[in-house]
């Protein structure tokens, strides 16, 4: 029988032979390997990701313009010589624009040559004329080089993404046009500036045209209006539930309920806010206000959950001293544990916004995935989000489009990066250890 | 001071609550995502050249659109909707019992394309083909089977010996049933063996589902761009993508004719439909600009043969008719069926 205790001990003897060991060695850095190799590939991807986007997107934030001796003919523009704002505006500078165009190429003569011709241009032409001359009427009179706006197939054929080898019938470009842009260009009268018009306006169906301002700015509202209503709202109800509510049932209940709601697909929020916004208050469409709404809805259990976890990491020890000292109960709460909670909260909150700058889904149903030239002025206008914005440009047909699709996921990137920095720098200043 | 504040903050939502519900003065135009590019286009030239605002555009395809038009009249229900199909009997009746009238403008055609990779070798279908290469169940020695065909050569022994792979939209589309009714039942109505077993109208809708048909999503530039990694697939889409990218896409030919903008025009391309859009009568004169709107859509400088529309890659419709629908379109007329 194994039955005295020598053996039992033997038994249970680690074994530390040499081979043993070194086993236990390669486990463990085989699982480091592992470890190691995952952060590899999610690296790689995000790297690949970034590098298509940025690959893309980059060549958005130029533009191709078209030097043009203008003649900003007195005749034509301001007659009597008045200077008078009003009819300076109303003067035909679609005339103007054309006329120095064809003045440019004296051989092009034809009806339909010169309207191929025009199509070089972009269709904005007559109010770059027209905005020269409001912010400097002194111009009236005078022949200037003026850089006008190329017209999107022509800003393709400039970045090279027009096969020039290909057959006539299969470019967007035709071979006169060609022949034009060649000439112009040999004149070095072609050059790409800096696109401040993807800066400063919204959208607009021709390519060169187009813009991200209208989306930036819904984007400001709606968050706006989230913030608004999801701050108070969500710290109150992290500090009564924290600080105040009894342990029951009932806040069993809801603490299930908040965790639950931080799950449910944002699409179902979507159509909670067709139900009870639009179709009971009758609140408008498309506005950033319900946007705002429906976005702060999702986003509540979010933040409730980072705010109650922030005020479990204020140490009881501070709420006891003082309530020791003759603190109420309320005065505990804002003299002395939400003011330490607070980078915590603020946190949260960021996370919880950035989580709906990104989001679409919801969007779709109260009708904010819409195309809005005006850039809106008010949380009651009409307005639309920049994933939405990327999200209609992908759909375009035009090919300049594409380009300009991932200058569109760049500038969200900017935003979200932004905010999350903030997030951060914000722990870092003022989160306290103890 | 944080409370004073926050009741200030109540009453300025309250206040917005209250001024949302006054009037608009914004036309809003719900639809197809068909005939979104061409609305927006128009909306913007519209909001350019007048005094109005620019309208703002949905898009939420057909169905959806004529869904929220024919909710009701007020400052809350879209002014127009945009559609790629016809209004159906069904939707005219829930909008007459909301007592809308409606005026029906239709803009021109659109084709749907077959398209392929310019690396491969261009296709020439015919109607039956299609069906045979795409339905769910196809007719064999007298009795319907499930769809056999791999390759396209087991179709027909001239087409290419490559793998049967179309991207394709998903049934939500209006370029999808439009492209079952003309295509796939049209190339039923060819086959007689299809037709001696029963399979006509709907019944010749089922598309395969065993990976031969990719449903691509409704972003045709996803279709596009999927053809140009893959030259062995062909994908379904609208006239304007292969209009648009001409330079890495080809169109198949249909019963022998290519897809191009003379032939879907003159209607030779059978794989056309027409493209619509419907005015809520009760809005014109309360919303302002609705008139307006019609005039510039219907007006030679848009969906004329030279106007901007066509470079957007609407097809016109024939001379006589835009001249029919301009008129029946700015008199308003009302819609019976």
């Amino acid at each position: 029988m194994t039955d005295d205790p020598a053996t039992i001990l033997t038994a249970y003897k680690p074994d530390l032979t040499k081979a043993r060991i070194s086993k236990r060695y390669a486990a463990e850095k085989r699982f480091r390997m592992y470890g190691l190799s995952a952060i590899g590939v999610a690296v790689l991807v995000l790297a690949i990701l970034l590098i298509t986007i940025a690959g893309t997107g980059y060549s958005a934030f130029q533009q191709t313009h078209i030097a043009i001796d203008v003649n900003f003919d007195k005749e034509s523009i301001d007659p009597q010589g008045t200077n008078d704002p009003g009819v300076l505006a109303e003067a035909n500078y679609r005339g103007i624009a054309r006329q120095s165009i064809r003045h440019a190429f004296p051989e092009v003569t034809g009806r339909r040559d010169q309207r191929n011709l025009f199509r070089l241009f972009s269709g904005e032409i007559d109010f770059q004329v027209r905005n020269m001359v409001l912010d400097d009427p002194s111009i009236i009179g005078t022949t200037q080089r003026v850089w006008l706006k190329a017209a999107a197939d022509i800003d393709m054929l400039t970045k090279g993404f027009i096969d020039r080898s290909l057959p006539e019938g299969d470019r967007r470009v035709n071979d006169q046009s060609l022949t034009w842009y060649d000439k112009l260009d040999r004149d070095d009268r072609v050059k790409k500036r800096f696109n401040t018009t993807f800066f400063t306006t919204a959208d607009s169906r021709e390519p060169e045209q187009a813009g991200i301002l209208g989306a930036v700015v819904g984007s400001a509202l709606t968050l706006l209006v989230t913030l608004v209503l999801v701050f108070p709202i969500g710290v109150a109800a992290a500090v009564y539930l924290e600080e105040f509510a009894p342990h029951n049932k009932w806040t069993d209940i809801i603490e299930v309920n908040i965790n639950n709601l931080a799950a449910v697909p944002s699409i179902v929020f979507g159509l909670l806010g067709l139900a009870v916004f639009l179709n009971f208050f009758g609140l408008p469409r498309s506005a950033p206000l319900v946007g705002g709404m429906v976005l702060g809805l999702m986003t509540l259990p979010t933040i409730i959950i980072a705010g109650r976890s922030a005020l479990k990491a204020v140490p009881p020890s501070i709420r006891e001293a003082a309530l020791g000292i003759g603190a109420s109960r309320m005065q505990t709460v804002t003299h002395h544990v939400l003011p330490l909670a607070m980078p915590g909260m603020l946190t949260g909150t960021i996370i919880g916004m950035a989580q709906a700058l990104g989001e679409t889904a919801p969007l779709l149903m109260i009708g904010m995935v819409a195309f809005i030239v005006d850039v809106p002025g008010g949380i009651t206008d009409a307005a639309t989000v920049l994933p939405v914005q990327i999200f209609l440009w992908a759909d375009a047909p035009e090919r300049a489009f594409v380009e300009r699709t991932s200058a569109a996921i760049m500038v969200l990137l900017a935003f979200l990066i932004a905010m999350n920095l903030a997030a951060i720098l914000l722990r870092k200043k003022f989160e306290r250890r103890w | 001071m944080m409370r004073k504040s926050f009741v200030l903050a109540a009453a300025a939502v309250t206040v917005a609550f209250a001024g949302a519900a006054e009037a608009r003065d914004q036309i809003r135009i719900v639809g197809s995502s068909t005939v979104f590019p061409f609305s927006t286009a128009v909306a913007e030239a519209f909001g350019k050249s007048t005094k109005f605002k620019t309208p703002v555009v949905e898009s939420t395809g057909s169905g959806g659109g004529m869904k929220l038009f024919c909710a009701g009249i007020g400052v809350n229900h879209p002014d127009i909707t945009n559609a790629s199909r016809r209004i159906k009997k069904s939707e005219f009746e829930k909008c007459t019992k909301a007592g809308i009238g409606i005026t029906e403008v239709k803009v021109g055609f659109d084709g749907i394309v077959l398209g392929s990779s310019k690396k491969s070798r261009p296709m020439s279908l015919t109607k039956a083909q299609i069906f045979l290469a795409l339905a769910h169940k196809v007719p064999q020695n007298g009795k319907l089977i499930d769809n056999p065909y791999k390759n396209w050569s087991d179709i027909d022994k001239n087409l290419p010996k490559t793998k049967i792979e179309v991207l394709g939209p998903p049934p939500t589309s209006g370029t999808r049933d439009a492209f079952v009714e003309l295509a796939m039942e049209g190339g039923c109505k060819a086959l007689p063996a299809a037709k001696a077993l029963g399979l006509k109208k709907k019944k010749c809708h089922a598309i395969r589902e065993d990976g031969a048909f990719i449903e691509a999503g409704e972003n045709d530039n996803l279709i596009v761009q999927k053809l140009e990694a893959n030259p062995a697939a062909v994908g379904i889409f609208g006239f304007s993508f292969l209009d648009q990218n001409s330079d890495k896409i080809q169109g198949a030919r249909v019963d022998g004719v290519q897809p191009t903008f003379d032939n879907i025009a003159s209607g030779k391309y059978a794989v056309s439909r027409s493209l619509f859009f419907y005015v809520k009568q009760q809005h014109v004169g309360t919303i302002p600009g609705i008139k307006e709107y019609v005039n510039e859509f219907t007006s030679e400088k848009a969906w004329g043969p030279d106007g901007y529309l066509v470079d957007k890659g609407l097809i016109p419709l024939p001379d006589a008719d835009r001249k029919k629908i301009m008129t029946s379109a700015r008199g308003l007329q009302a819609l019976s069926m």
